[in-house]
């Protein structure tokens, strides 16, 4: 690579990076300033003298009962969404990937139908058979759209991961006395994993940034997710909205997504196939 | 251990595809029997369906006295190399190899002592805590095996496990799994497409075409005494010579020539019109440089190359062939993976020998070592029938050539 071939990808790196990350910033800086600052309003990146909240916005949505609520019912139903939707779309995959069988392609054909599916057309239909069968405002009642919108993407995800797998490992491992079960669960999933780990975050973010199904399918910090939450933090005040306070909250509920990503990367990595066979 | 036996087995695809028919051969108890073939002849499949992982439409799979037909690959108690060696690539190499203890529940102090038996084997020591992924394809190679001979497996299978190596490195392995089954003295089947393996590893040689069993001879009966064209054709290197011929009382008429033939070969030819003569190379020979040349059994001809190794020489001599006879070739010579560019005489000549290219030499043929073939059945007239193994039957290479109608009426055939 030539050096002004370097230079290039060093400069369109950095405008990539400081369109994504500008917002993050602003609101980062949002978060440290006093509800009076933004008020008078304060323009600057930096809060200006007598301007810094310092971590006093943090502290108080910390404190905030309905928050920390939130925050538990988004960790809890996005996790168990992402549990169950990796636990059978890594077993729908394997099915797809290995065996033939009658309605094969009409799973798949559906699974996309799914995916291509506006979520707010659902919401209606959803909301009235909730309230039928009692799971409006629960967690449940968010945990079943949640796996039913990330399978079909977790499904195609983990399918073509195992098309890699050589059917030799399976047979190999066959042969070497493991039943059916004892190849998948020893064999095929352990070099599956990247691709187990990617349809995990893939899953975990859409429930965790998910909105319409989290504000029209609850009605109380039963079962209220984040976001949904944060569009009720509304403050004292109705006509003067809490800004920096909503930073600071904006800002907590990142952290959980970023803590998930950086555990998970760790095991995606890429090319664990390799050596498995001829080289 | 145990012995091997197939009875009539035979394996029709879902869509049709015979690829493997009416097959019987018995594996003795730690017999090294190999399965030999063009790509395509079914041989790995008949491999798949003795380890289980291929089913059995017809016939019968008897492993040690039992019938192993509707058993799971892993109740049948035999280790399998594949051609790709199939290693875990998450399992270091002590792992690997310790997989088939593992899943069979064995101790640990029991599993770690016959791994490390088995990699001192192999000379793995210094390699058991790398992964996969790390090692040479050697290594890997001898990591399959590892994983093969560590448990008490009943027989040994290998799918064309050096076909994946280099000349060299395979040259040692071929060595180093003739020792190894030699030692352990367990009962082996081997697929090749590779003649030299079949020759050297095997105690016998079962010759595949389009899945139906050629010949079943040791290898120096396969070599001397062919039963067909085909498998004239396919074992040797370089191949037999294939001529037009015509048999008149005592005597067969070359294109180079006359030669007389043994009475008793001769008698076995008359009454045929044309034929088809097989000569190795090394049956012929520079005139020149044998002694006392019996003048009825030597001819001129015209050397176009010659390919000068040192302890021989190839000379190559072109010559016509009839139009019947050449349909026959041009068909051996597309079941045999191979492209016939002309017909041409391949004289394997003494290195001694002074002949150079376009020079009309004297060439003497060893005629008691020439096979007369039928050039409609492919049949070999003069076969020694007493040395040359087990003939499933005369016509071997009419059924083959029919099962390869059959496999083209469903598809091209496939990669075996």
């Amino acid at each position: 690579m030539t050096g002004k071939n370097k230079a290039l990808i060093v400069v369109g790196t950095i405008l990539i990076l400081l369109w994504c990350l500008t917002p993050v910033a602003w609101i980062i800086s949002l978060s440290f300033k006093s509800q009076q600052a933004i008020t008078n309003g304060s323009p600057g990146f930096f809060p200006a003298d007598g301007d810094g909240a310092g971590w006093q916005n943090y502290v108080d949505v910390i404190n905030d009962e309905q928050f920390r609520r939130a925050i538990f019912n988004s960790i809890g139903i996005s996790l168990i969404a992402t549990l169950l939707s990796v636990i059978i779309a890594t077993l729908a995959a394997y099915a797809i990937a290995r065996l033939e069988f009658k309605g094969k392609k009409l799973v798949l054909t559906l699974a996309l139908v799914i995916a291509m599916f506006p979520v707010v057309s659902l919401v209606g239909p959803l909301f009235d058979m909730w309230r039928a069968i009692g799971i409006y405002d629960t967690w449940l009642g968010l945990i079943i759209p949640y796996m039913s919108f990330t399978l079909p993407l977790a499904i195609w995800t983990l399918s073509a991961f195992f098309r890699e797998i050589p059917w030799e490992m399976e047979q190999a491992a066959q042969v070497d006395g493991a039943t059916s079960w004892q190849a998948f669960r020893k064999v095929i999933v352990p070099l599956a994993a990247p691709g187990v780990f990617t349809a995990a975050i893939l899953t975990f973010f859409f429930a965790w940034n998910d909105f319409v199904f989290g504000i029209s399918l609850t009605s109380t910090e039963r079962a209220r997710p984040i976001p949904a939450a944060l569009s009720f933090f509304v403050g004292a005040d109705p006509f003067n909205r809490p800004a920096s306070l909503l930073a600071a909250g904006a800002v907590v509920a990142t952290i959980p997504i970023i803590v998930i990503v950086l555990l998970f990367q760790r095991k995606i990595v890429a090319g664990l196939t390799s050596g498995a066979v001829k080289g | 251990m145990a012995a091997i036996e197939m009875k009539n087995i035979v394996k029709k695809y879902g869509d049709g595809f015979p690829a493997v028919n009416d097959v019987s051969i018995d594996v003795a108890d730690g017999e090294f029997l190999i399965l030999v073939g063009p790509s395509g002849c079914g041989k790995s499949t008949l491999l798949r369906m003795i380890v289980g992982l291929e089913d059995i439409t017809s016939g019968d799979m008897v492993i040690d006295g039992k019938r192993v037909n509707d058993l799971a690959p892993r109740d049948r108690n035999l280790a399998m190399v594949f051609q790709n060696y199939a290693l875990y690539p998450h399992l270091s190499v002590y792992e690997n190899i310790a997989f088939p203890l593992r899943l069979a529940g064995a101790k640990d102090d029991e599993v770690d002592k016959k791994v490390r038996e088995a990699s001192k084997t192999l000379e793995l020591d210094e390699h058991l805590d790398r992964k996969p992924g790390n090692l040479s394809g050697g290594q890997r190679q001898r990591v399959a095996m590892g994983r093969a001979i560590v448990r008490d497996a009943s027989a040994f299978l290998f799918d064309e496990p050096l076909s994946n190596l280099d000349a060299k490195l395979r040259g040692q392995m071929r060595t180093e799994i003739s020792r190894l089954q030699k030692r352990l003295g367990i009962t082996t089947v081997y697929v090749t497409h590779d003649q030299t393996e079949a020759m050297t590893l095997g105690d016998r040689v079962a010759v595949l075409k389009r899945g139906v069993l050629q010949q079943l001879a040791t290898p120096r009966e396969l070599y001397e005494n062919p039963c067909n064209l085909f498998v004239a054709g396919f074992i040797g290197s370089p191949p037999m010579n294939f001529l037009p011929a015509k048999v008149d009382g005592d005597s067969v008429e070359l294109p180079f020539g006359k030669v007389k033939l043994p009475a008793d070969k001769a008698q076995r030819a008359q009454g045929k019109d044309l034929l088809i003569a097989g000569i190795r190379p090394e049956h012929f020979d520079d005139a020149s440089v044998v002694d006392n040349p019996d003048e009825s059994a030597t001819f001129d001809a015209t050397v176009d190359v010659v390919e000068w190794l040192g302890n021989e020489a190839y000379a190559y001599i072109p010559f016509e062939a009839p139009p019947e006879v050449q349909k026959q070739l041009t068909q051996l010579e597309k079941d045999l993976d191979g492209e016939s560019m002309r017909t041409q005489l391949v004289v394997s000549l003494d290195g001694a020998s002074r002949i150079q290219e376009g020079d009309n030499a004297k060439i003497w043929v060893n005629a008691a070592k020439i096979h007369l073939f039928d050039p409609a059945t492919g049949e070999n007239l003069t076969v020694d029938a007493e040395h040359a193994g087990t003939v499933p039957s005369d016509d071997a290479m009419a059924k083959a050539e029919e099962a390869g109608h059959a496999q083209d009426d469903v598809h091209v055939t496939p990669e075996a």
